[in-house]
C-alpha cells in the first residue's frame, strides 16, 4: 500500500470522508425546520406503509402540518392558470376558448420576457413591468401612497426575500453580533435562517391571554435583555401571524413603528397572509400605510421591508414560488449591496413572476373574467372564514384544549394541557411533550400536525399548529378525531 | 440611518461585482434609451454574453411547453390540439402533485417521481451504473444545489478557510457564489494551447500553493467546459479522480452542458461513469457531487429555474442536511420540476410527439454545431483574435491581443481592457459579449460568446463584431506593427452585409 491509497481494515475501506457532520459548516448543523421535521418524515413513512397495504386504524394521512391549500383540495383561480398556460405555450393565443383579458395579460408578460419566452432568464431584480405592476398594486392597496418599482425585488417565494434581507443585515462579532427580534411563537423559517447566519435570535413573546396580541412593553423587555449580549438591529413581525393567526390592530402597528424608530431597528413586515382576515372587527393594515399615515417624521426615516407571496391568501399557489419585497428608506449604498446579492442567484422563476403579476393585476370589473374571478376568490375566502370559526368553536368544547380565535392566516395554534405523566414520559424519551402528543396522534389517527415546540412557546405551555385547510367536511372529522384523541390521551396518562 | 454600509454583512460586501452585471446593466440602459422615443430601435442589442438561448430567439421544445400548459390548466385535456402523449404525460404528472395541482409544495428535495426519472436517466446514460433517487436532490436551478454543497464545505478562517480549486476560466456565475459562501477560489489554469484541456501539473501546483494559505477541500470541474467548450476524455477524468482520491478532495462536477457535445470523435463521459469503471478502490470512496439543469442546451429553460445534483459516496447524515437546507426554499418551482421530467424522459419512438420532438432537438444540435464552426472561422480571421475550437457547450472563448492604445485607455478609466472593449462594442455596435477572466500572457484577453442562438442572429453579431474590431485595429497598432484595417464589410470569411435587425 502506498500513502495515497485508502486504508483497508478487515477488508473494508476505512477512509475518513471529506464532508461529514463534524467537518461541515458549524452554523448549518443548527438549522432545523419543524414544519418538515421528524413528524412529517414519519407521516411520509406511514403513507408509504398504507400504500404497501399495511393495516392501520385509518386509511389516509391528513397532512394538516403545512400551509398548502392546493394539497388540501383548494382549486386554483381559473384566470390565473389560463394566463400561465398561454405564457407556457403561446400557440394557444389563437385558441378562442381563452378570454381576451387572459390573452392580453399573457401577451404583456411575454413581451417583457427575453425572446418572448418564460424560459429566458429575467433581470435578477425581476421583470421590470411586473415590478411596476406590483408597485401599482401597493399604491392601490394603500390608498394612493406612492410605491417606486425600483424598491421592489421579486423573489422565489417570500422566503427567499426574507432570507436575503437577513443575510444582508447580519454582521459583527461577539457582543456586536446582529440581534434579530422575532415573535414567539414564530414561523420556523426565521429561526432556521438566523441559525444558518449565526445571528442572535431575540425572542419577544406574544400574549396568548390577549389573543396573541403584541405588547410594546414586551418588545422593550426583550430588547433590553438582548442588548447585554448582542446588537439588536432588526425587528421581524408577521401580520397576520403564523402560527397564531392574530391580526394586529392599527394601534399596535403604530406602537411597533414607534418602537422601531426609537430603537433604530430595521423593520421586516411579513404580510403574506394579507387577504386572510376572518374575524369581525379585524382588518389588515399594511405597515407601509400606517407608517405613512403617521407622518413624515416616521415615513421618511423608518427603514423597512415588507413581504408578500403567491403562496397564501386566496390563490394558494405555493408551487410557483412567486413573491416580492418592497424596501423603504434604505441607504442607497446598502441597496446597491442588496441588488448585488440577489444577482448571485441569477433570477427568480419566471413562471412565479408571471403568477405574481396576475395576483397584483387581476381582472378589473369591466373585464370579461372579472365575475368568475371574484366568485372564485370570494368562495375560497368565505370557506376559510367558516373553517376558522368552526375550528375555534370545536376546540374550545374540549376540556384541556383552549383555542384563541383564528383572526386570520391559515392556522390554529391551540394550547393543550398535558398530564404530568405524559410530560415525564416525554422527558424520559428526550422528546418535547407536545412532540410525543403529536406523534401519538399521527400513529393513532393519521393526522399530522406540528408540535408547538417547533414554533416556540412560553416555558411550560404546550401547543400544536393545525392548518384550517382541509375541506370543511373533512375538517369536521379531523376536529372530532383530535377531540377524541385528546380525551383518550388525558385518560391514558392520568 | 439604521442601515449603513458599515452594518452590511461583510460576506455580502465581499461578493465581487461581476463584470457581467456591469455590462448587462449598460445594455439595459442602452435599450431603455433607444425605446424611450417611442420608436423602434434600428439596431437592437444582441446579447451573446449569457447562456440564454431563448432570449436570443431559440424556440422552446414544443413537447415541454405543451405538457406544461396542460398541467397548468387541466381544462386543456379536452382540447383537440394536443396529442395523446402530451395529455397522458400531463395526467401522469398531475397525479404526482399533491392535490393534482402545480400550486402545491413538493417534498424539499423534489417530487419523488421526478427524482426517479432523473435516476433512470442517469442509469441509462451511464450504461447501467445504477442511480438511486435518494441521492438525487432537485433545486431551483443547479446554482442553488451548488450553493448548498459549497455552504456545507465552507468553514474556517484565514489558514483554515475552505478553498475550492476552480478552473481558470470558470463559469462567470461561480466567483460570486463562492464569495457569498465565504469560500476561497483557488484557480488552476486550463491549457488554452491544448484546447483548454485540464493539466494535472496545473492542478497540483494550485493545490500546493493553496496549502498553508487555506484548506483546500474540493475541486470544481466544468465538463463540458463553460466557457471553454472543452470536453474531457477518459484519461483526463481519471487523472482528476486519482488526484482527488490522493489529496482527499471532494469533486464538484458541473455537467450542465452534457447534452451538447458536437466535436468530432468526442463523446461525453460522466464523472460518475468513469469513476465506477475505475474499480472499487475509487468507486466506493471518492465523494462526488454532479450537477445538471434545465439551463442546458437542448431545452434551455433557464427561466423555469430547476436543476439537480447527484450525490455519490456522500455521508448519509450529510445528505439529510442537504434536504434540511433545501427546506428553507420549501421546494423548487413545480413547473421546473416537471420540465426536468419532460427533458430527461422525452417522447419515445412511436409516440405521436416523437417526430417533431426529435426534429427540434436535431435542429438545435445542427444550429449549435454550424454556428460554432462559422463563428470559429470568422473569429480566427480577425486580426489579433485566436479561438480554440470547442467540442461541446454553448460558448466560444476566443482570445484577442488588444493594442496598447486600447489597454491604455482602459487603464485610465480603471477598467479591464476586455471590459472596456466590451463596453465600446456595446455602445457602438449594440453587441454584448462576455468579458473573460484574464488568464493569458500580457496583452491577451478573452471574450465569451454564446453560439446557441438563431443563425441569423449570429451572422448579425459576427458582422457587427468584425466591423467594430477592424475599425478599431485600423486605428491602432499591435505590438508596434501596423495592422491595416480591412475596408468595408468584406473579409476572407465571406461575411455578407446583413440587414440590421431589431431584437
Amino acid at each position: 500500500l502506498n500513502s495515497s491509497s485508502p486504508v483497508f481494515l478487515n477488508g473494508v475501506t476505512c477512509r475518513g470522508k471529506v464532508l461529514t457532520l463534524d467537518s461541515m459548516n458549524p452554523n448549518v448543523r443548527r438549522v432545523e425546520y419543524a414544519v418538515r421535521g421528524p413528524i412529517v418524515q414519519r407521516a411520509v413513512q406511514i403513507e408509504k406503509e398504507l400504500r404497501e397495504g399495511v393495516k392501520k386504524p385509518f386509511t389516509e394521512v391528513i397532512k394538516a402540518n403545512i400551509g398548502d391549500a392546493h394539497a388540501m383540495g383548494q382549486k386554483p383561480i381559473t384566470f390565473f392558470r389560463q394566463v400561465l398556460a398561454l405564457c407556457s405555450y403561446p400557440d394557444l393565443l389563437e385558441d378562442n376558448k381563452f378570454p381576451e383579458d387572459a390573452k392580453k395579460r399573457a401577451r404583456r408578460i411575454l413581451d417583457a420576457c427575453g425572446g418572448h419566452s418564460i424560459g429566458a432568464y429575467s433581470a435578477s431584480q425581476g421583470i421590470e413591468c411586473i415590478r411596476q405592476d406590483v408597485a401599482r398594486y401597493i399604491e392601490k392597496r394603500d390608498g394612493g401612497i406612492p410605491s417606486n418599482p425600483d424598491n421592489i425585488y421579486l423573489s422565489t417565494g417570500a422566503s427567499d426575500a426574507i432570507v436575503t434581507m437577513l443575510k444582508l443585515l447580519v454582521c459583527g462579532e461577539g457582543r456586536d453580533r446582529t440581534g434579530v427580534m422575532i415573535s414567539i411563537p414564530q414561523y420556523p423559517l426565521y429561526s432556521a435562517a438566523l441559525a444558518d447566519l449565526g445571528a442572535v435570535q431575540i425572542n419577544y413573546y406574544l400574549d396568548e391571554d390577549k389573543c396573541w396580541g403584541l405588547d410594546v412593553t414586551e418588545l422593550r423587555r426583550a430588547l433590553n435583555a438582548a442588548k447585554q449580549h448582542c446588537k439588536p438591529r432588526v425587528l421581524c413581525i408577521i401580520n397576520p401571524g403564523n402560527p397564531t393567526g392574530q391580526v394586529q390592530s392599527r394601534e399596535c402597528i403604530e406602537d411597533v413603528i414607534r418602537f422601531a424608530k426609537e430603537e433604530n431597528l430595521f423593520l421586516m413586515a411579513d404580510e403574506v397572509y394579507q387577504d386572510n382576515v376572518y374575524a369581525k372587527g379585524c382588518k389588515f393594515h399594511s405597515f407601509k400605510k400606517v407608517l405613512f399615515e403617521m407622518g413624515p417624521e416616521y415615513s421618511s426615516s423608518l427603514e423597512m421591508a415588507s413581504f408578500h407571496s403567491t403562496s397564501k391568501c386566496y390563490m394558494g399557489e405555493c408551487g410557483f414560488r412567486g413573491g416580492y419585497m418592497e424596501v423603504l428608506n434604505m441607504d442607497p449604498e446598502v441597496k446597491a449591496q442588496l441588488t448585488k446579492l440577489v444577482s448571485v442567484r441569477l433570477c427568480p422563476p419566471v413562471s412565479g413572476q408571471a403568477m405574481l403579476d396576475l395576483v397584483v393585476n387581476p381582472p378589473l370589473p369591466d373585464e370579461p373574467s372579472y365575475a368568475s374571478y371574484l366568485k372564485e376568490r370570494t368562495a375560497v375566502l368565505a370557506a376559510l372564514a367558516e373553517k376558522s370559526h368552526l375550528t375555534e368553536e370545536m376546540f374550545n368544547t374540549v376540556p384541556g384544549i383552549t383555542c384563541n380565535p383564528v383572526q386570520g392566516a391559515m392556522y390554529t395554534f391551540p394550547r393543550i394541557t398535558l398530564p404530568q405523566k405524559a410530560i415525564a414520559k416525554a422527558q424520559e424519551e428526550g422528546q418535547a411533550p407536545d412532540m410525543l402528543y403529536c406523534m401519538k396522534l399521527l400513529e393513532e389517527e393519521g393526522i399530522c400536525l406540528v408540535p408547538g415546540s417547533g414554533f416556540g412557546q412560553k416555558e411550560g405551555t404546550f401547543h400544536f399548529r393545525m392548518t384550517i385547510l382541509p375541506p370543511t367536511e373533512k375538517l369536521k372529522v379531523v376536529l372530532q378525531k383530535i377531540r377524541d384523541f385528546h380525551l383518550r390521551f388525558t385518560q391514558e396518562f392520568s | 440611518m439604521t442601515t449603513s454600509l458599515d452594518y452590511v454583512n461583510p460576506r455580502v460586501r465581499a461578493i465581487r461585482v461581476s463584470t457581467q452585471s456591469f455590462l448587462q446593466n449598460l445594455a439595459h440602459q442602452i435599450t431603455q434609451n433607444m425605446t424611450q422615443g417611442g420608436q423602434k430601435p434600428l439596431k437592437g442589442v444582441i446579447d451573446l454574453s449569457s447562456g440564454d438561448p431563448h432570449r436570443a430567439g431559440m424556440k422552446p421544445v414544443s413537447f415541454v411547453r405543451q405538457v406544461l400548459a396542460v398541467c397548468l390548466y387541466p381544462h386543456l385535456l379536452q382540447d383537440k390540439i394536443f396529442s395523446l402523449d402530451v395529455k397522458l404525460r400531463a395526467q401522469r404528472l398531475l397525479q404526482i402533485c399533491e392535490g393534482q395541482s402545480l400550486g402545491s409544495y413538493t417534498a424539499s428535495s423534489g417530487l419523488h417521481h421526478i427524482r426517479q426519472t432523473i435516476a433512470d436517466f442517469i442509469t441509462k446514460r451511464d450504461a447501467g451504473i445504477s442511480a438511486n433517487p435518494r441521492n438525487v436532490f432537485i433545486s431551483s436551478g443547479a446554482q442553488r444545489a451548488l450553493m448548498v454543497v459549497v455552504k456545507l464545505l465552507s468553514s474556517g478562517e484565514g489558514q483554515t478557510q475552505t478553498g475550492i480549486l476552480t478552473p481558470q476560466p470558470c463559469p462567470y456565475t461561480l466567483p460570486p457564489l463562492l464569495d457569498e459562501a465565504g469560500v476561497l477560489a483557488v484557480p488552476y489554469r486550463l491549457m488554452e494551447e491544448r484546447g483548454w484541456a485540464l493539466d494535472l501539473n496545473q492542478l497540483r501546483q494550485a493545490l500546493d500553493s493553496a496549502r498553508g494559505g487555506c484548506n483546500p477541500r474540493a475541486i470544481y470541474i466544468s465538463n463540458p467546459g463553460n466557457p471553454t467548450g472543452h470536453v474531457q476524455d477518459r484519461n483526463s477524468i481519471q487523472e482528476v479522480i486519482q488526484l482527488a482520491t490522493a489529496e482527499k478532495l471532494l469533486l464538484l462536477v458541473d455537467e450542465v452542458y452534457q447534452d451538447s457535445v458536437y466535436g468530432q470523435n468526442t463523446e461525453f463521459l460522466s464523472y460518475k461513469k468513469v469513476l465506477f469503471e475505475m474499480g472499487q478502490e475509487f468507486s466506493e470512496t471518492v465523494e462526488l457531487v454532479s450537477f445538471h439543469s434545465l439551463s442546458c442546451a437542448s431545452v434551455a429553460e433557464c427561466g423555469l429555474r430547476a436543476g439537480y445534483m447527484e450525490a455519490v459516496n456522500i455521508d448519509p447524515d450529510v445528505m439529510k442536511v442537504f434536504d434540511t437546507m433545501l427546506c428553507t426554499d420549501i421546494s423548487a418551482p413545480t413547473t421546473g420540476q416537471l420540465a426536468l421530467d419532460l427533458m430527461l424522459n422525452p417522447p419515445g419512438p412511436g409516440d405521436p410527439s416523437y417526430d417533431t420532438h426529435a426534429q427540434e432537438l436535431l435542429l438545435t444540435r445542427t444550429v449549435l454545431t454550424r454556428n460554432a464552426q462559422r463563428a470559429l472561422e470568422v473569429l480566427n480571421d480577425l486580426p489579433g483574435f485566436s479561438c480554440q475550437p470547442a467540442m461541446g457547450g454553448i460558448y466560444l472563448y476566443p482570445s484577442v491581443k488588444l493594442p496598447a492604445g486600447i489597454r491604455e485607455q482602459a487603464e485610465m478609466l480603471e477598467l479591464g481592457a476586455d471590459v472596456f472593449y466590451c463596453q465600446k462594442l456595446l455602445e457602438e455596435e449594440r453587441l454584448l459579449l462576455g468579458a473573460g477572466q484574464d488568464s493569458g500572457e500580457a496583452g491577451s484577453h478573452h471574450f465569451r460568446l454564446c453560439v446557441l442562438v438563431p443563425t441569423y442572429v449570429l451572422e448579425d453579431a459576427l458582422h457587427r463584431l468584425s466591423a467594430f474590431h477592424l475599425h478599431l485595429m485600423g486605428h491602432h497598432t499591435v505590438a508596434g506593427r501596423n495592422v491595416k484595417g480591412k475596408a468595408g464589410c468584406s473579409s476572407q470569411s465571406g461575411l455578407t452585409c446583413v440587414q440590421p435587425t431589431t431584437v
